[in-house]
């Protein structure tokens, strides 16, 4: 029955009434006088830089890319481990042709140095 | 396959359908709304495949058929191939355009 | 769960040809790492001779229909002939793009690479039977596809259209496998014959398999570029680097065809009441919008964009007629349009040189004077495209004609008559800029000399076609008996 979600249900309420509670406390019983100094973004002691929206380096989706394309392949290769003694040498074989695609792929990335940094 | 509302306890087929379907709403709703970043695009598709998954996994567990289920793993596959070729894009354009904004993809009208 | 069949010699000796082209992919993609740029030629060779291998492959598979792989794959000749075309269109292609890849410094091994894991995409989802299958097909083809038309990377409109397109054509997947979802769920298979022995005649009042099937068509309608799924058509062609457009317009659509084939007419067989009516709207919009809108455009490669929506709506005319005459009447016209395509896009590569496309219809001004010979090749291609006799696109437009004329769609036909007239209009406006009116400066066909011989056998075979279609005729109905 739905009664069996009923603790989730209170969890939620006790977990948001909560929250809403300790910050609308801070924000009536908190002495609030602004000033120059307490306004101004804190850097480490400094004058902020740059804006702190900075982009990322177009390198970090380069490696995003790869991460994504051979970060996968653990997606099959788990169902396959746990199976492979049914599954015998067709299985195998059918996992080796995949990872031997996959080779190519990395070779393919390798040599066109996708993989340097600089 | 037993009646559709009460298979799996008082969370049924019905509701694992409705979820599915907000999802793919929302992932489609984002994509055309949004015309800021070109990732958010990327994520986007990527929460429409997820919702279809649900689908899928949800059809697979009512039906007592495992072939849903595949399916799924396929789609997972495809979805992390297709967003590696979106970001491969995404960088060639950021690299032309200096700018990742939606907006800005309109040169070519007729 | 049925338990797991160990696919044996005779499912792989069906997949010869895919096997083939797979390692060769693969071979070309490492050979091509290693060989210096004056070297770039092996690829291009290779690519080539892996296609003609693959045809052969193909045309040594058996004559009669198999399944293999548990039914998730499908031999038959409709699949075999489509394989052939895709080979030749493809290797074409590959022939008509080495100059001008060379010319624009583009000439690496990627382009072919890809091509051939186009190809192989084609060919999965020609031969896929069950929907698995075909979503694999249909990826690899669309993946293939976004890398090429982003393939030059220092050109601004590319990457834009390449976006573009990635995005549309991912929301159009997404409903594509939302569909497939339901789908599913209705009906508890993926295998196309068992979707075909599960359904009967009530099929078409199925809510719940009507909603899937609704998602399924959307996803259908985009990769064709029916309208209204048809916004990216235009950029696309227009933005691709004219030989990526020239891919683009021409092998994929056999692979569309053979999509809605197997899906609709084979799988869904019995719903037939319910898809009929979804693909009347969008024939009849992409005959009117097409043609319509290809008539204001001053781009030819938008123009033959909107010529190809508007040729869309006659195939879905073909296929919606649902009678084996009507799948007969779609596959002469899909193997006849992407002829004419090839052809209609090559022209633009022939005149375009390093610095100048040739893709505005005011590039051809004159050409008649310049080089008689191309302005009758492309008028050749132009009027066949319009569907004048004794050209192949006449034929092609009337068997279609007749196949809904006998399901008693007389209005519908009547719809496809006005609007191709429409049609010949914009078709005839450049045969008339090309000889009666005076030359661009500077105006010339610098193409080689095998790309000579390539085009007037492309336009010939046009009109040879045209003369003698009861060959082809032969074919189409052997192949879909």
């Amino acid at each position: 029955m739905l009664a069996e979600y009923l603790p989730i249900l209170i969890f939620l309420g006790v977990g948001t009434g909560l929250g809403l509670v300790l910050i609308a406390l801070g924000f009536l019983l908190g002495p609030r006088r602004p000033d120059a100094e307490k306004l101004s973004p804190y850097e480490c002691g400094f004058e902020a830089f740059e804006d702190s929206r900075m982009k990322f380096d177009v390198r970090y989706y380069l490696v995003a890319i790869l991460f994504i394309l051979f970060d996968l392949e653990i997606a099959f290769l788990f169902p396959w481990a746990v199976s492979l003694d049914e599954i015998g040498t067709f299985g195998l074989v059918s996992m080796l042709v995949f990872l031997a695609i996959l080779v190519v792929g990395f070779i393919y990335e390798w040599k066109k140095g996708a993989l340097e940094w600089d | 396959m037993s009646s559709l509302a009460t298979i799996g306890g008082p969370v049924g087929l019905p509701h694992f359908l409705v979820l599915a379907g907000i999802l793919f709403a929302i992932a489609v709703a984002g994509i055309f709304l949004n015309r800021k970043n070109v990732i958010l695009i990327l994520m986007c598709i990527e929460l429409m495949l997820l919702a279809v998954n649900f689908n899928f996994v949800a059809f697979s567990r009512w039906l007592g058929d495992l072939d849903g289920q595949v399916f799924v793993f396929f789609i997972l596959t495809v979805a992390a191939a297709e967003s590696a070729i979106g970001l491969a894009i995404l960088v060639v354009l950021f690299r032309e355009r200096k700018s990742i904004n939606v907006e800005n993809l309109d040169t070519m009208r007729g | 769960m049925n338990t797991t069949p160990v696919a044996g010699a005779a499912d792989f000796a069906l997949v010869a040809p895919e096997i083939f082209l797979l390692c060769a992919a693969c071979a070309i993609l490492l050979i091509d790492l290693w060989l210096p740029q004056r070297l770039r030629q092996v690829t291009y060779l290779l690519s080539l001779v892996a296609l003609v291998v693959s045809a052969v492959l193909v045309a040594g598979l058996p004559g009669e229909r198999m399944t293999a792989f548990g039914g998730t794959w499908i031999s038959d000749p409709v699949a075999k002939l489509l394989k052939l075309v895709t080979c030749g269109t493809v290797a074409a292609v590959f022939l008509y793009s080495r100059d001008y890849l060379l010319a624009r410094g583009l000439f690496r091994g990627e382009y072919f690479v890809l091509g051939l894991f186009a190809t192989l995409g084609i060919f999965v989802m020609v031969s896929s039977g069950s929907l698995l299958t075909m979503y694999m097909g249909i990826e690899l083809l669309a993946l293939s596809q976004y890398a090429l038309v982003a393939f030059d990377r220092d050109s601004p409109v590319a990457a834009e259209s390449a976006m573009k397109y990635f995005v549309l054509g991912a929301i159009a997947s997404g409903a594509l496998l939302y569909g497939i979802s339901i789908i599913y769920g209705v009906t508890g298979t993926f295998d196309l014959d068992e979707l075909a022995a599960g359904l009967d005649g009530s099929a078409a009042t199925n809510v719940g398999l009507l909603f899937g099937l609704a998602f399924l068509m959307a996803g259908i309608a985009f990769k064709f570029g029916a309208v209204p799924f048809h916004m990216w058509v235009p950029d696309v062609y227009h933005g691709a680097p004219t030989s990526v457009t020239l891919f683009l317009g021409a092998a994929p659509k056999l692979a569309y065809f053979a999509l809605a084939l197997r899906v609709l007419a084979e799988g869904l067989g019995s719903a037939v009441q319910a898809w009929q009516d979804m693909l009347i709207v969008l024939a009849v919009l992409s005959l009117v919008v097409g043609n319509l809108v290809a008539v204001a455009q001053t781009n030819l490669k938008r123009m033959l964009a909107y010529s190809t929506i508007s040729n869309v709506g006659f195939i879905l005319l073909g296929i919606l007629a649902g009678t084996p005459d009507g799948y007969r009447a779609a596959l002469f016209y899909v193997v006849t349009y992407v002829i004419m395509a090839v052809g209609s896009f090559a022209m633009i590569v022939a005149l375009s040189r390093r610095g100048f496309e040739a893709d505005r219809i005011d590039d051809f001004r004159g050409l008649a004077q310049k080089s008689p010979w191309f302005a009758w090749m492309m008028l050749f291609l132009m009027v066949s495209t319009a569907g004048v006799p004794p050209f192949v696109g006449f034929f092609a437009k009337l068997y279609v004609l007749q196949a809904i004329v006998d399901v008693g769609f007389v209005w519908l036909a009547g719809v496809a008559v006005l609007f191709s007239v429409v049609g010949a209009f914009y078709y005839l406006r450049i045969v008339k800029v090309m000889f009666f009116d005076e030359p661009a400066p500077g105006l010339a066909v610098s193409a080689s000399g095998s790309f000579r011989f390539l085009l007037s056998v492309n336009a010939l075979a046009v009109l040879a076609l045209g003369l003698f279609s009861g060959a082809l005729l032969d074919a189409i109905n052997r192949a879909l008996p």
